[in-house]
């Protein structure tokens, strides 16, 4: 008992480095020199982190370099083969810029009305007992390497939309995007686009019902109980606690589409165009990733340093779109500031939560939901307070 | 019944009718229209021609019209509005399962026929025979298993230590205001949507610059995988050290031990159930990545088990050369693609089999 007093005053005193206090414990002499070393170890590796950053930036650089400033049209590693024909780096990645953009957004606007649809399905439709069940499902999309999405998309995808492009064509020719000659062997962009907006699927839902779980219970309940409709309670409760939230799942998406190599390279037969084509075999805009996966074994030094250089670009592009996701994220006190504070109430038991508000006086739970919110950085509960004044 | 229910959606403030006595429509109502659907389009689709695509889109259109107007005759027009968008919120879920279920269908038919003991253990390639000048390709992915396994082991060895120890910091030692503590937390969120073949160049431009050019090894392509491996594991981790209850930590600390033991053997033991399900997700995650092995280790049908020289064969890849830079056999070619991407599928199934045990096996009493 003694021994374990002198212990305490001893570990305690080492709180303060340099203490004059030196030797009073035991278990301070061993355990400070490992829990200095720990403490080096978590540290350093946290800040190998910005070092491996920082190195995928600069070795890019270092090895784009070369490529960016020489004159392709006049230095013979980059005049032939499939760099052929442009005069600088920049009418290069330009078309393959816009290709990668318009494949992301294909797969955006054809995923994410359908990931939302999921997610608010997984969170407020399903019955609960399937819930985890179902999302676990979605989330066994993530699972499926990519490689397999871009084979399945080749034998599946391609025959399946051939006739929906001759459709699409025959009726709607008169659009750009679906203008022809329409593809015999459906290795289009919009086959491209199907498979891409299948593999953001999961990476948008998972998101997106994770904010559409954390809207304060209350909230829904309110909404329910002035008589609102399930639909008109999801209109009024959950979208707007998740607008942020979607947004910022969709940037998610829109990286994950961006920097997706494999459907593409697998499935469309690419062109470097600017083109809006969707349906044609011969006017399909290649993207930066499946440009340097096809080109990059049979590519020279220089041309090698080329796709490195695109590989610069759609790192920026990505690093953009990522770092504005983030910020949708942090300026609106996303999920992750919003989930401390749901562990506060007992979520999944709403009786309980309801019962403790009514011992309490109705005042003090207005101004406490309040508290709770502003520390979540939501503002809503106030507003509503003086909406409901002015009424 | 419309009748009432018009003048009501104008003067949302007026009396409101007993929602027990005005009309609804019966309660599996929902069930007796798609049947209805399924039926109506059948017989709609059986005049034209029938196939299996059409008479299940035909049917969810009929369905959500059909249940629409039914709705907003009987009921009124808000629930027949939220009668739709449940429809539609559950045929997107339905639509998600769509390529899941023929994903994994095409996957195994496409596999199952290559997947043989000889596919598992003999090295696969062209052999070219010079007395009857002829290529035959044997079928094999021996080398491909070998490399995914090297490869993402040496991943793996190298992106758990970081990754678990940088959570640590974050959540044990830093300070949430601290700039060290943000930039990190931001840059991780950063390396989590680095496109994966970024990370391939730069592992290829990193070893280029440092051992020379033609420098494909499989440790190249372990370091591209670390890159995108490492912020997977941070995230896991972070999220479960973060659940640890903080009462635990007080109480160690009460009692005199200190912050390592504290963390060692409190705070570890108390989240290792998750931490190593979160490390199995990271690896079946980067397991089935193909461009940036593809970028950093090549391909080959040789077969190399020494990870820091030469190029390196694995599964995602094999499937994917298979494919796009056949053999003269193009069939073979195919055949071999498919069974090396159904090898990959089943090892991540096999990872994310072991996740759910671990979660199950190490979860400390009282806590799940």
């Amino acid at each position: 008992m003694k021994s374990l007093q002198d212990d305490r005053v001893g570990t305690g005193s080492s709180q303060r480095p340099g203490s004059p206090n030196k030797g009073a414990g035991t278990a301070r002499v061993k355990a400070r020199p490992a829990d200095r070393i720990f403490r080096f170890l978590s540290t350093g590796s946290a800040g190998l982190i910005m070092v491996i950053l920082a190195g995928v930036a600069l070795f890019l650089i270092i090895k784009a370099g070369p490529a960016i400033v020489a004159n392709w049209s006049t230095t013979t590693d980059l005049s032939g083969g499939t760099t052929h024909g442009f005069s600088s780096f920049w009418a290069y990645v330009g078309p393959l810029i816009w290709g990668t953009l318009f494949s992301a957004l294909i797969a955006l606007v054809l995923g994410a009305p359908v990931a939302i649809g999921i997610a608010l399905f997984i969170s407020h439709y399903a019955p609960r007992r399937l819930a985890g069940v179902l999302g676990y499902l979605v989330d066994l999309l993530a699972a499926v390497p990519s490689v397999v999405f871009g084979l399945w998309g080749i034998f599946v995808i391609r025959p399946f939309l051939i006739p929906f492009q001759d459709w699409l064509n025959q009726y709607l020719g008169w659009i750009p995007l679906f203008s022809g000659p329409v593809s015999r062997t459906g290795s289009t962009m919009l086959a491209g686009g199907v498979v891409l907006a299948v593999m953001i699927l999961p990476i948008i839902t998972s998101i997106s019902r994770e904010i559409f779980l954390q809207t304060p219970r209350l909230h829904e309940e309110a909404a329910l109980a002035l008589g609102s409709t399930k639909w008109e309670m999801v209109k009024l409760a959950v979208f707007p606690y998740a607008r942020s939230g979607i947004v910022s799942a969709t940037l998610l998406g829109l990286g994950r589409a961006l920097g997706e190599t494999m459907a593409i390279a697998l499935i469309m037969s690419p062109s470097l165009v600017f083109s809006v084509q969707m349906i044609t075999d011969t006017r399909n805009s290649q993207t930066i990733a499946a440009n340097i996966a096809l080109n990059f074994p049979e590519s020279n030094d220089l041309q090698r340093d080329g796709l490195i250089a695109t590989g610069l670009a759609l790192f920026v592009i990505s690093f953009g779109v990522n770092f504005i996701a983030r910020l949708v994220i942090a300026r609106t006190g996303g999920p992750r500031r919003a989930k401390k504070s749901a562990r506060l109430t007992p979520a999944s038991d709403a009786t309980s939560l309801l019962t403790a508000d009514a011992a309490e006086s109705p005042v003090s739970i207005r101004s406490e939901q309040a508290a709770r919110d502003a520390e979540a950085g939501d503002e809503r509960t106030e507003l509503a307070a003086e909406q409901n004044e002015d009424r | 019944m419309s009748a009432t229910a018009i003048p009501n959606s104008r003067r949302p403030r007026g009396p409101v009718p007993n929602a027990l006595t005005s009309a609804q429509l019966p309660r599996f109502v929902e069930l007796y229209t798609l049947l209805a659907a399924l039926a109506v389009s059948a017989a709609v689709l059986a005049m034209i021609g029938f196939n299996i695509v059409g008479w299940l889109v035909l049917t969810a259109v009929i369905y959500l019209v059909g249940l629409g107007i039914l709705s907003s005759v009987v009921e009124n027009r808000r629930k027949a509005t939220d009668r739709v968008i449940r429809g539609v919120v559950t045929i997107a879920f339905l639509l998600a399962l769509i390529p899941l279920v023929s994903t994994l269908v095409t996957v195994i038919a496409g596999g199952a026929p290559a997947l043989t003991w000889d596919f598992i253990t003999k090295t696969g390639g062209s052999v070219f025979n010079p007395q009857t000048l002829k290529v035959t390709v044997v079928q094999g992915a021996w080398q491909a298993i070998v490399g995914t396994l090297i490869v993402t082991g040496i991943a793996a060895v190298i992106s758990i230590p970081i990754g678990i120890l940088a959570a640590i910091y974050l959540v044990e030692y830093a300070q949430p205001t601290q700039w060290m503590a943000r930039t990190v937390t931001f840059l991780v969120d950063v390396m989590t949507g680095i496109p994966s073949i970024v990370a391939g160049l730069f592992a290829f431009s990193l070893f280029t610059l440092i051992v020379g050019p033609k420098a494909f090894s499989g440790f190249s392509a372990s370091v591209a995988l670390s890159v995108l491996m490492i912020p997977i594991v941070i995230r896991s981790t972070e999220e479960m050290l973060k659940l640890v209850s903080n009462d635990l930590r007080e109480a160690s600390f009460a009692l005199g031990v200190t912050k390592f033991s504290t963390i060692v053997r409190i705070v570890l033991p108390t989240a290792i159930a998750g931490i190593i399900t979160g490390v199995m997700l990271a690896i079946s995650r980067v397991i089935g990545e193909t461009a940036p092995i593809f970028i950093a280790a090549s391909f080959t049908d040789n077969f190399n088990a020494n990870p820091f020289s030469g190029a390196m064969q694995t599964l995602p890849v094999m499937a994917y050369s298979g494919y796009k830079f056949p053999s003269q056999d193009i069939a073979a070619s195919y055949q071999s693609a498919w069974g090396a991407a159904l090898l990959l599928v089943i090892l991540v199934v096999i990872l994310n089999l072991i996740a759910r045990i671990v979660a199950r096996v190490f979860a400390p009493k009282g806590l799940r």
